[in-house]
């Protein structure tokens, strides 16, 4: 299968940091052409493309833009904010697409900006991203001595580490100088987002393909991939395999392939166990589930599961399917923003439960209980993390249910002492008012 | 060096509202105190955007990047979540341990050190990702870290 480059093209492997080399492969032709065309005419393109965001949730960009009210109906400003806040574990794409075409993602924020009729654009980029967060702003200058902005002002603000900040109206409340914490909705953001006023909020890879999407034009660029998941997705694939990193490929390609062929194969010779397929919230798959599916919306659906930010996991036959849930779960109590009883209590009553499982002091009621709990987390949240957790948890037991039972019938881990994650630290491990909790099965 | 209040002024400038400068300026006067936030910086940081020094604390607290205890000089920080587990982050986590001297969530006596775990850092397909002094290594191996530490050893010498 080809694999056209459109997230990446014009970089050649390589890196687009100087704005005379990206012009120089045709950037910003897409730009002169938006702004020759009236807002609704580029959403019109946006439309026919038929892109869908590309964070995780898979809202097509065109009706997103479209929800954001015209400047005569809201006389407030308009805000474009780019979710440049990539945590979700096992995503590390939007990270390359900022240090690798700076100036593509960039052109696209001014294509959205133009598209929903905004002179404010706000770039929130994860703390974490030093060097990326010097890249776009080291783009940004050239891209004002070239005077490209017109009259549309670009910050590019700095998050200081909370994966809730990925959610959208948390990513506000952030960017207005507030903790992270979401927002009940409605009001969506289109209509009172950003300071209470009309604001689009979009991923990073989803505004880089958008200059794309002009460039090529919709119709042209709904011809690649499949329906109902037009065009290529930039894939982070990790875990135990030979090849780990980006891969910018068709979406419908076969997830096997991914495995096996773009990316060498499961490392040491071992044998594959479990995929994660879009990100630590989503549900996982057999290995005998990877020889069925496609990377696409409708196919991973179809089995159960999702494609959220596009990040595939595999997991290698050494690791204990305990033990991640363990460490899945560590990773949202460490994470929830607090502000909910059911996500604030029962992440860590499921983290709890899973290490006395894993621990071989669990009894079959607390397989009930951990199911249970899940049950009371999921739908009940303000956002999706409490959800992600339970979701997550439960499709492992659902997957590997005889490894969780192993446990409590043989008193212990079977895989203790040879599996990948014996002993792995969680940061939520290291706080201090942790140390001497116990659950109590009720 | 421009004082840290003009510094304010100028990030709250970018802003239709001053309060977003919030984090910016928390992260600068962060930079000013030696990695960290004492008492001193909140009261700054609150004088400098006509806030509290509580409200500036209560923002400080939610994230993780910003420390409410002195720091090492040098803070290295090992991501142990899936990807990075999976291929021996662990490893590299005792590996720093026992070369340092230092438990994980510790800083060392002589102010040189902090090592910590943290979550995800965005790079798991590099795995294992140490983040020094928040530049990020990719593909640490245990077998990596006396060298690393060597090198850091050296840069402060
Ligand atoms: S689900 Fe969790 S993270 Fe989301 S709002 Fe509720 S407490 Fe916060
Ligand atoms: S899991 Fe370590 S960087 Fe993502």
């Amino acid at each position: 299968m080809s694999t056209p480059e459109i997230v990446f093209a014009g970089s050649g492997g390589g890196a687009l940091t100087q704005i005379a080399d990206y012009e120089a492969v045709g950037g910003f032709a897409a730009l002169a052409k938006a702004r020759a065309m009236t807002p609704d005419e580029v959403i019109a393109e946006l439309d026919a493309s038929n892109l869908r965001g590309r964070g995780g949730a898979f809202f097509p960009t065109g009706r997103k833009w479209s929800f954001v009210p015209k400047p005569d109906r809201i006389a407030k400003p308009h805000y474009l904010v780019v979710n440049a806040d990539e945590s979700e574990p096992g995503t590390f794409k939007d990270r390359e697409i900022m240090l690798r075409v700076p100036f593509r993602f960039l052109e696209g924020c001014l294509i959205a900006a133009h598209a929903i009729e905004s002179k404010h654009v706000f770039v929130y980029i994860r703390g974490e991203y030093e060097q990326e967060f010097e890249v776009l702003v080291a783009a940004l200058e050239q891209m004002k001595a070239r005077d490209l902005l017109g009259d549309v002002t670009v910050v590019v603000h700095r998050g200081a580490g909370a994966y809730i900040c990925g959610e959208e109206t948390a990513l506000l409340e952030s960017l207005e100088g507030r903790r992270g914490q979401p927002r009940t909705k409605p009001p969506f953001p289109a209509i009172a987002g950003l300071y209470a006023s009309p604001t689009a909020v979009n991923n990073v890879e989803s505004i880089t393909t958008a200059t794309a999407v002009i460039e090529l034009g919709g119709a042209e660029y709904a011809k690649l991939g499949v329906e109902n998941s037009t065009g290529t997705r930039v894939f982070s694939l990790s875990g135990n395999v030979v090849n780990g990193g980006n891969y910018e490929l068709p979406h419908g390609f076969p997830l096997r392939d991914l495995i096996y062929g773009v990316g060498g194969g499961i490392a040491g010779g071992r044998t594959l166990k479990a995929v994660i397929p879009g990100g630590s919230s989503t549900p996982i798959l057999t290995a005998a589930e990877v020889e069925r599916v496609t990377l696409d919306f409708d196919s991973l659906t179809g089995a159960g599961t999702a494609i959220g930010s596009a990040a595939v996991i595999a997991i290698d036959d050494r690791c204990c399917m305990v033990q991640l849930a363990v460490r899945v779960s560590q990773f949202y109590e460490h994470e929830s923003c607090g502000k909910c009883t059911p996500c604030r209590v029962g992440t860590r009553w499921l983290t709890s439960i899973l290490q006395k499982i894993e621990d071989g002091r669990g009894s079959q009621a607390d397989m009930d209980l951990l199911l249970s709990v899940a049950e009371r987390i999921n739908g009940k949240c303000l956002c999706p993390l409490g959800d992600s957790d339970a979701i997550a948890v439960a499709s492992y037991v659902d997957k590997f249910r005889d490894e969780f039972q192993a446990h409590i019938d043989e008193g212990g881990c079977p895989l203790h002492g040879s599996s990948s994650l014996d002993h792995v630290l969680a940061p939520v491990a290291m706080h201090t008012h942790h140390h001497a909790r116990e659950v109590v099965p009720l | 060096m421009i004082p840290l209040y003009d510094r304010i002024q100028e990030l709250k400038a970018m802003y239709p509202d001053p309060r977003s400068a919030v984090m910016p300026a928390l992260q600068l006067a962060q930079e000013r105190h030696g990695g960290w936030l004492p008492e001193q910086a909140f009261r700054e940081v609150a004088d400098a955007l006509d806030l509290t020094p509580a409200y500036c604390l209560s923002i400080a607290s939610f994230y993780d990047m910003f420390r409410l205890e002195p720091v090492g000089e040098h803070v290295i920080e090992v991501c142990t979540n899936i990807s990075c587990g999976l291929n021996g982050a662990q490893q590299v986590v005792e590996a720093f341990a026992s070369e340092l001297g230092l438990g994980a969530g510790e800083t060392s006596g002589d102010g040189a050190w902090t090592l910590r775990t943290v979550e995800c850092l965005g790079g798991c397909g590099w795995a294992t990702v140490v983040a020094v002094n928040n530049r990020h290594r990719l593909h640490v191996q245990a077998a990596d870290v006396p060298g690393i530490v060597a090198e850091l050893r050296g840069e402060s010498a």
